[in-house]
């Protein structure tokens, strides 16, 4: 409709705007990605180039069982963060939408703060937290609750806490907005016909707040289905994602061909399950 | 007498503003009651209390003799139709109507029962499967009553019931809100800031101004007798003109002015106003005319038109007096005609002494 509106307006400067975006869309986003389907079909090269052979053999490599084990294990990883990113960001979503608001503004720079910081830093601040001899192994065995520091690092559960704290500010956002949407009003009409703080929770604000899970999640579960420096630096590499196992396709073993034809199938699958989406209620929009 | 809703010297604070103050009310059973005042006057705030939406900072509230100053919303039997609705615009009609008695755990086949049976009384069948966006805004407000009265409160809260709607269909609801009423049986509590409505609506109007209660009464009593002039102002228009009493004797005064000629107004013959005062005059009560020696009347004050507002039957005159004060008469159409005045004519304002009302300019709070 705002498309529509600006069409028929004043025309000339929108069609400008319009081509200068297709432009830069199709140079910097469409032509990588034709290149990169295009090398997906070549052949690797005897010492790790590409040779131009068309083939579909790339693809047959995807769908091996070990391959699908990783191919699991991301999806798997990704829905539990996307969760657990959902469970954390409501109450501190909901805190941000109902504040005052110069409070408002308080808060929602402390969720960007993080975002100054390059991502690789904050990761190795994560590993300096959770090694044998880091701040959390260290604070428990001085308070006495441990006698031998704990595992932490390198194992599942640092992968996914990196995940986590990775993404939760793009869970955060879009549930702040949703639920600034919701009149404060609906919560005392609730409360006003009988509801307990549970049962206005469940029958009024969750369904209400579903954009901002829909929008949060997308942003939330592609990023880590295909993240890789959270897998490698936080879980050692020891169990392949999808993410490191791409990166390692193109940086290590050097077989670009076949690292673009896991690109595929990660896009692929990503595209599969939004149209899954799409077709349950969930993905309607409730107004 | 049975109570219905008690107020016992509420305070409530909102930061630094009062927005209750020393409140104390006693509304009937049965009674349609108002709370009248300009927003920010804290009448929104009162239905919270008594919703248990806000607890109060001081005093005490009860609901049929039963104290219940810091009991939970869900533990009222006092239902709320809220400002601008707030129906679950996820919810279809039927789910919004049926949301009260799900949350109390009633029996399916008597949610249907009782939500047929309301939709019914507001009119209502057929759009069972609607959500609030798709009605309009009358329907929107009929669910809301629906919502509320399915629960079958002792005490049904209104909070601005009217004021989203346009002027007919106001006047409609007028009448379906004074029909719900008659076939419910419970006690209506509306906070309005329309003083026509509180009037046409009411069995007793409360009228509130900066969390203070300024008047309890009928809407006669209100309108004829205004303790002051703050509710003389909000009670229908008032022309006032501020004086001070030279003289009072059985029961009929003498005010002075310092620019304008003395008039004199009736009070109580017990009542003995003194010092300050302001006397007001109704619109309707002052007669205008250009000429001088217009008989019987007991005051008369010089002016100039001002302005002429034609309003169908009748026609309002904006007058200027000698101390650039505006006053307002209000003149039936056909005499009007008979005697038509132009704008920069100087007229004379006449009413007779019993029409005026005199009032302390500082009263006390009642």
């Amino acid at each position: 409709m705002l498309i529509n509106r600006l069409a028929t307006s004043s025309a000339f400067p929108v069609k400008l705007s319009l081509v200068s975006a297709s432009l830069f869309l199709g140079l910097f986003f469409f032509l990588p990605l034709v290149l990169v389907f295009g090398v997906s079909l070549a052949s690797r090269g005897m010492y790790g180039g590409i040779t131009w052979i068309a083939t579909w053999e790339n693809y047959q490599r995807v769908l091996d069982p070990l391959v699908g084990v990783i191919f699991f294990r991301s999806l798997l990883f990704a829905g539990l963060t996307t969760v657990v990113c959902a469970v954390v960001a409501f109450p501190l979503a909901y805190c941000l939408a109902r504040a005052s608001r110069p409070w408002q503004l308080i808060l929602l720079t402390l969720v960007m703060i993080p975002f100054w910081t390059n991502f690789l830093v904050r990761t190795y601040a994560w590993v300096l937290i959770l090694r044998a001899d880091g701040i959390l192994n260290t604070l428990l065995i001085r308070l006495g609750f441990l006698e031998e520091p704990l595992p932490l690092l390198f194992t599942d559960v640092s992968v996914f806490v990196g995940l986590v704290y990775g993404y939760l500010p793009f869970m955060v956002l879009p549930l702040v907005v949703a639920i600034e949407r919701i009149s404060p009003q609906l919560e005392d009409a609730a409360f006003d016909l009988y509801a307990s703080m549970g049962a206005m929770f469940r029958h009024v604000l969750l369904p209400l707040s579903t954009p901002g899970f829909l929008a949060g999640g997308v942003l939330v579960f592609i990023p880590s289905l295909g993240a890789f420096i959270t897998p490698y630096l936080l879980g050692g590499g020891q169990k392949m994602m999808l993410g490191t196992l791409i990166q390692q396709e193109f940086l290590v073993a050097r077989d670009w061909p076949f690292g673009s034809a896991l690109s595929f199938g990660l896009m692929g699958t990503v595209l599969l399950l939004w149209f899954l989406l799409g077709r349950t209620s969930v993905g309607k929009d409730p107004s | 007498m049975n109570e219905s809703v008690v107020l016992d010297k509420v305070i409530k604070t909102h930061g630094l503003v009062r927005a209750v103050d020393h409140v104390s009310l006693s509304i009937q059973s049965g009674e349609f009651f108002s709370i009248l005042g300009p927003s920010g006057s804290g009448k929104t705030t009162i239905l919270r209390l008594i919703a248990g939406l806000d607890r109060p900072d001081q005093g005490d509230i009860f609901i049929q003799q039963r104290v219940v100053t810091l009991d939970p919303p869900h533990e009222r039997p006092v239902n709320m139709v809220f400002q601008h609705y707030a129906l679950f615009p996820h919810l279809s009609v039927f789910e919004n109507v049926a949301f009260g008695l799900q949350m109390k755990g009633e029996r399916q086949a008597n949610i249907q029962k009782a939500v047929s049976h309301m939709l019914a009384l507001v009119r209502l069948q057929g759009k069972e499967n609607r959500l609030p966006g798709q009605l309009s805004g009358g329907e929107q407000q009929r669910v809301a009553l629906a919502r509320a009265l399915v629960n079958r409160p002792v005490v049904l809260l209104l909070d601005e019931p009217l004021a989203a709607l346009d002027q007919q269909l106001r006047q409609e609801m007028q009448g379906e809100l004074k029909r719900l009423q008659r076939e419910v049986q419970a006690t209506f509590i509306c906070v309005t800031h329309q003083q026509d409505e509180a009037l046409m609506l009411s069995d007793r109007i409360a009228v509130m101004h900066g969390g203070k209660l300024l008047q309890v009464g009928t809407p006669q009593e209100i309108y004829d007798h205004p303790v002051s002039s703050t509710v003389a102002q909000f009670i229908g228009l008032s022309n006032v003109l501020s004086g001070n009493i030279a003289r009072c004797e059985g029961g009929l005064c003498r005010v002075e002015h310092g620019v304008l000629s003395p008039v004199m107004v009736t009070c109580f013959p017990h009542d003995s106003p003194q010092g300050a005062v302001t006397v007001m005059v109704r619109p309707e009560r002052v007669h205008v005319s250009s000429d001088m020696s217009v008989n019987g009347y007991d005051n008369m004050l010089q002016a100039i038109v001002h302005h002429v507002a034609f309003s169908g039957n009748e026609v309002v005159y904006h007058v200027r007096l000698r101390d650039e004060t505006i006053w307002m008469a209000r003149v039936p159409i056909a005499e009007a005609q008979a005697c038509p005045l132009a704008v920069g004519q100087p007229v004379y304002v006449h009413w007779w002494a019993h029409e005026g009302l005199v009032l302390p300019a500082h009263p006390a709070p009642c």
